[in-house]
């Protein structure tokens, strides 16, 4: 794909969206093709822990290859990036200036987050990593709005300290992680298998690895990022960063973090719980007050993607898979929302809910749009939030204790916070009178948009109404996970 | 029973919903009227059919010797939480289920077809039946639960559809903060609603009702007698899960969102704040029945939120001008009502008599009450306010909308032969054969019942013509509008000599309903006195009620201002939730932990300012450093060796 846009002039708008569009369908098909035939295999009765696996030599000396393989939720993640990217380039239709570029970029950091989900061997993994973090400086610091050099300096500087602490993790994995005299190795499914850190070093490493990760999945208090830095990305940055690179940091921790580390886990799992149950909250109370759109995305993105770790941490089978369907629906949503606010914004050039009002009257497919955004964002049933945070809610009480009831019923709550800055918005922005009469004479959504936000809606709507397929397909990936979760008592 | 029926009943309004929804932009209004009154009617067979055969066919399916039989038409797997905990979507077929069906498809038909009228010239009319339809939908997915998570799935569906049809007119700003209201005033509670069945099915982890209700012994001990902050852990469960039914029935202190709700299309009101969602709070009650016969605190809890709840709402509607808000706090009064009924209702008084009457008062009120508000449509329609001070002696130009609403307003004030008599005499014997007080008490709260309707009904139709009607003749309401309005005061008349005691009962056992002849007596006469005494304040215009106003002028105004209970939420969310918490935290963010991050650039970039100086490139000075750091060497050498 890149190689495709590389050829194409700068000049030539419907040589690259034609590039763009045939790439992002290709992909997206892939994607529901990768997943039916996973399923198939499974259904099949293939029982090993990753299927499609193949590993290549890159560099002999410290043993790294270029492992790739996929279980039931790296598919998923897969799915859900190949339409978040596709929404994207319908998103960005009309980006200006220099296209090229803009779309060279997106595929660059496109490719470290699908590089990121399959591998499995860990250099590589922090590779992708980093290939995905890179170009977000650039998309964010030339495309963007508002204070934007600020903002991509802040975001990269923070996660790249991220990635710091990783790297000292996943460096410490390496050395610990092979029994005396072995050949070190970076393979996820090895180390697991070998099972054989110091547990003192585990919980050092947790710490690296899991801080590391966190900062991505935006864990309080590293996530200050997130809101400067979605507020001035250009829309497609902002779903593809949101709706996926988000992700990763969860997807992370609990591949690298918990299923390598689980003594550590287990005994360490009580001081992210608190962070991440802070971030749940003050994410969602934080969220209420602001008045520019994105801001108060980005805030609510810091609670759902708390949300994420928090039910990580929870360490047993139905809240991990809830917390996996909360990335999936957390992906859809918050990419459909920053697809809408930059629709919003690119019409009526501001993002503060004081100036806006009555968008229903104006432009009622971008007011419906945002509404179901908001309605999947609050939990209603039918829509795929409702569906994860449930399982995790119901997985979380599955602790007894008091410390984590005490958490999940603050969890809870943010269910009502929730509403409370959802429909705060939709009934300033959406509807109400129309606050500006210039507003008057904006256009509703022309069909590029529309397909962007439909498929989108499609999606959400769809995991709101079947969920029990990618409940079951999550929940079985999780089991080696689970059992080196209980293998350490 | 085959599944075609039921699978329809759900289907037939969720079709149209995405019909309406999607295609209704493009859609003429008369064709979505068409398609809206065609389908609900087809609905109402449905309904009616099952709901009869339920009854009558006298099927073993149905009724064996003699008891009502609990029916699982169909149940399908919806999401799998764990191996035993599994959320499904079925169809449960009950006594209290085939009732509420009976309720839900006729006033939803009587709805439909009188918004053909009433809302014919509003915009937005496809969009309008869209909700409609959708509520319908998510109404009877509620009520033919087998879980009790199914429920609360319809449960949000319900609420989401209500936070619609309030916000219906979402040009006014006061229609965009009453619906803003009653979704977050109904979320929280539905927050304790969920936390109820997270500790309920952390004991005893299943959903099903049937499996819960059959297994009350198993779901008690399961608890190990746990307690907490002393209360069994069981009792915390009933009564968090009663607090959902506290939020969607409005019972104090969660009332405020239903007089707001007003703002919403008078027919909405009619079908969802009056006789059908309103109710869930009781319905969910009576069908977790058995299990709240467990704990008694409960039982007791829900006693007396009822019976407060009544007493209050009773006392406010008697001193509002807004007639529909007359009758949304008579809605709540009454179906406070019904709490109270199920509260005091033991299987060892008369069979459990509370429950069956409270389940025939739902009945009863569901009919009368959207009469009421469908009557109250027709004169908004007619004068076009809200205010019974912009009516008054309209009996002379509105015959159908009098006698109709007369009709309604007898039934609730419980005169014999109306239908709310019967039920309301089966309520107060249940309350008295449990304790004279509460029986006392409700008998009161009937009193107040029917001086409140009976001042509403004089000072609109009685009192002084309003000198507005020379410009403006008010008029009766077109056939759409009158035909249900005559057919529900049909029922009003008849529907309390249904044998009721032989349909609904708390475990399926049929038995015979007798009129408690004291009881009866005392209600009526306390029924006419009060009626007598509205009558003597507002059949002609006079000064006695402004004066009575100036009497007690604060009982009046904090009553008009149904005792500040608004204001106390207002502060309580606007000035310490939104601007204390909410802002404290968005300052905090901002200017602690977003300052400490900015404070680690600010200082790398103080210090390789500071230090850049020493790239001088002067060799003299790297001499002096070099000098200097092997002077620091040297001596930390030394003091090892050392």
């Amino acid at each position: 794909m890149m190689i495709g846009l590389a050829c194409c002039s700068n000049s030539n708008m419907k040589a690259i969206r034609g590039v763009m569009v045939a790439g992002s369908t290709v992909l997206l098909a892939m994607s529901i093709w990768l997943v039916v035939d996973f399923l198939g295999l499974r259904a099949a009765g293939d029982a090993s822990e990753m299927l499609y696996t193949g590993s290549w030599m890159w560099y002999a000396p410290l043993n790294i290859h270029l492992a790739v393989g996929v279980d039931g939720i790296s598919v998923l993640m897969l799915l859900l990036s190949s339409i978040i990217v596709f929404a994207g380039t319908f998103a960005s239709w009309k980006i200006d200036p220099l296209p090229k570029n803009f779309f060279l970029w997106f595929c660059l950091l496109s490719t470290g987050v699908f590089g990121f989900f399959i591998s499995i061997d860990m250099f590589t993994m922090f590779m992708f990593y980093e290939v995905a973090l890179i170009p977000m400086y650039l998309l964010i610091g030339v495309w963007g709005t508002g204070r934007k050099e600020y903002s991509a300096m802040k975001l990269t500087l923070m996660l790249m300290g991220g990635s710091a602490f990783l790297m000292l993790g996943l460096l410490g994995i390496y050395w610990h992680g092979t029994p005396e005299g072995g050949l070190h190795t970076w393979n996820i499914l090895e180390i697991s298998h070998n099972a054989s850190i110091d547990p003192s070093w585990q919980n050092l490493l947790f710490c690296f690895t899991f801080v590391g990760f966190g900062v991505l999945g935006a864990m309080f208090p590293f996530h200050t990022w997130s809101p400067d830095g979605h507020a001035c990305a250009p829309t497609a940055v902002s779903m593809l960063h949101a709706g996926v690179l988000m992700k990763l940091g969860g997807y992370g921790c609990f591949r690298i973090a918990i299923f390598l580390l689980p003594a550590a886990a287990q005994e360490l799992a009580w001081i992210f719980i608190i962070l991440t149950g802070i971030s749940v909250v003050y994410g969602a109370f934080s969220a209420c007050v602001q008045t520019d759109l994105k801001y108060i995305n980005a805030y609510s993105s810091v609670s759902h993607c708390g949300m994420v770790l928090f039910a990580i941490l929870m360490l047993n089978q139905t809240a991990m898979t809830g917390g996996i369907l909360q990335m999936l629906s957390h992906g859809l949503m918050t990419a459909l929302f920053f697809a809408l606010i930059g629709m919003i914004y690119g019409r009526t050039h501001t993002r503060d809910i004081r100036e806006m009002g009555g968008m229903m009257q104006i432009m009622p497919y971008l007011g419906v749009c945002y509404m179901i955004a908001g309605f999947a964002s609050l939990g209603l049933p039918g829509l795929s939030g409702f569906v994860a945070e449930m399982t995790i809610f119901f997985g979380s009480f599955e602790h007894s204790d008091f410390f984590h009831r005490f958490f999940v019923i603050a969890g809870t709550s943010s269910i009502v916070i929730t509403a409370v800055y959802i429909l705060r918005v939709v009934g300033k922005v959406i509807l109400g009178p129309v606050q500006n009469e210039h507003h008057r004479e904006l256009t509703d959504a022309s069909w590029w948009e529309r397909l962007a936000t439909v498929s989108l809606i499609v999606c959400l709507a769809g995991i709101g109404f079947f969920p029990n397929w990618l409940n079951e397909t999550i929940r079985a990936s999780f089991v080696p996970i689970i059992d080196a979760l209980n293998s350490v008592f | 029973m085959g599944i075609t029926l039921p699978i329809l009943i759900l289907a037939i309004p969720f079709t149209m919903f995405l019909v309406l929804g999607i295609g209704g932009v493009k859609m003429p209004r008369k064709v979505a009227g068409v398609i809206g009154i065609l389908a609900n009617a087809s609905l109402l067979a449905i309904c009616y059919t099952v709901a009869f055969r339920y009854f009558f066919s006298g099927d073993t399916q149905f009724i064996v010797d003699g008891v009502r039989q609990q029916l699982q038409v169909f149940d399908v797997t919806w999401l799998a939480f764990t191996e035993r905990l599994v959320v499904k979507i079925g169809f449960l077929l009950d006594p209290i289920c085939a009732m509420m069906l009976i309720v839900i498809s006729t006033i939803s038909f009587m709805v439909h077809l009188y918004s053909w009228g009433y809302m014919e010239h509003e915009p937005g009319f496809q969009r309008y039946y869209a909700f409609l339809a959708l509520f319908t939908f998510s109404m009877l997915g509620l009520v033919v639960a087998t879980n009790i998570f199914q429920m609360y799935i319809f449960w949000e569906l319900v609420g989401v559809s209500s936070f619609l049809l309030i916000g219906f007119f979402y040009k006014l700003p006061s229609a965009v903060s009453a619906s803003k209201k009653a979704f977050i005033v109904t979320r929280f509670a539905d927050l304790g609603m969920l936390l109820g069945i997270l500790v309920l099915t952390f004991y005893f982890p299943t959903f099903n009702f049937i499996d819960i209700t059959h297994n009350t012994g198993n779901v008690l001990a399961s608890t190990g007698g746990a307690t907490f902050l002393g209360a069994s852990v069981l009792t915390w469960a009933l009564v968090l899960i009663f607090t959902g039914g506290m939020g969607k029935s409005a019972m104090m202190p969660l009332h405020i969102w239903l007089p707001d709700a007003m703002e919403g299309p008078t027919p909405v009101s009619a079908l969802i704040h009056a006789a059908t969602m309103v109710v869930a709070g009781v319905y969910l009650v009576a069908r977790m029945f058995p299990l709240y016969l467990v704990e008694e605190a409960s039982m007791q809890f829900i006693t007396w939120v009822g019976a407060i709840t009544a007493f209050y709402a009773a006392v406010v509607a008697c001193c509002q001008i807004d007639i529909k808000r007359i009758l949304a706090f008579s809605t709540i009064s009454q179906i406070a009502f019904m709490m109270v009924s199920l509260g005091v209702a033991r299987p060892d008084i008369h069979e459990g008599l509370g429950y069956m009457a409270s389940m025939f008062h739902l009945f009863t009120h569901a009919m009368f009450k959207a009469l009421l508000f469908l009557g109250a449509g027709a004169l908004i329609h007619a004068v076009h306010s809200n205010n019974y001070t912009a009516m008054g002696g309209l009996r002379k130009y509105m015959p159908i909308t009098h006698w109709t609403f007369l009709i309604g307003c007898l039934a609730i004030a419980g005169i014999w032969p109306f239908s709310g008599f019967f039920s309301k005499d089966e309520m107060l014997s249940a309350m008295f054969s449990y304790s004279p007080f509460w029986g006392y008490w409700m008998t009161m709260v009937a009193g107040l019942t029917a001086f409140y309707m009976f001042r509403m009904y004089f000072l609109v139709f009685w009192w002084e013509e309003n000198p507005h009607y020379k410009e403006h003749k008010p008029h009766d309401a077109p056939w759409q509008m009158s035909v249900p309005l005559l057919i529900l005061a049909a029922v009003s008349c008849v529907a309390g000599f249904i044998p009721f005691g032989h349909f609904v009962t708390w475990n399926g056992e049929p038995y015979d309903i007798h009129i408690n002849a004291q009881v009866a007596a005392t209600s009526l006469t306390v029924a006419v006195i009060a009626i007598a005494f509205a009558g003597w304040l507002y059949l002609k215009k006079n000064d006695k009620p402004s004066l009575m106003r100036q009497a007690l002028p604060a009982l009046w105004t904090a009553a008009h201002r149904r005792f500040y209970w608004d204001e106390i939420y207002l502060f309580v969310t606007r000035k310490i939730i939104f601007g204390g918490i909410c802002k404290g935290i968005a300052w905090f963010d901002r200017h602690v932990i977003d300052a400490t991050m900015d404070a680690f650039a600010s200082m790398t970039q103080f210090v390789s300012v500071k230090i850049k100086g020493m790239q001088s490139g002067s060799v003299q000075t790297y001499v002096v450093w070099y000098f200097l750091g092997a002077l620091v060497l040297a001596a930390i050498t030394w003091i090892c060796i050392l």
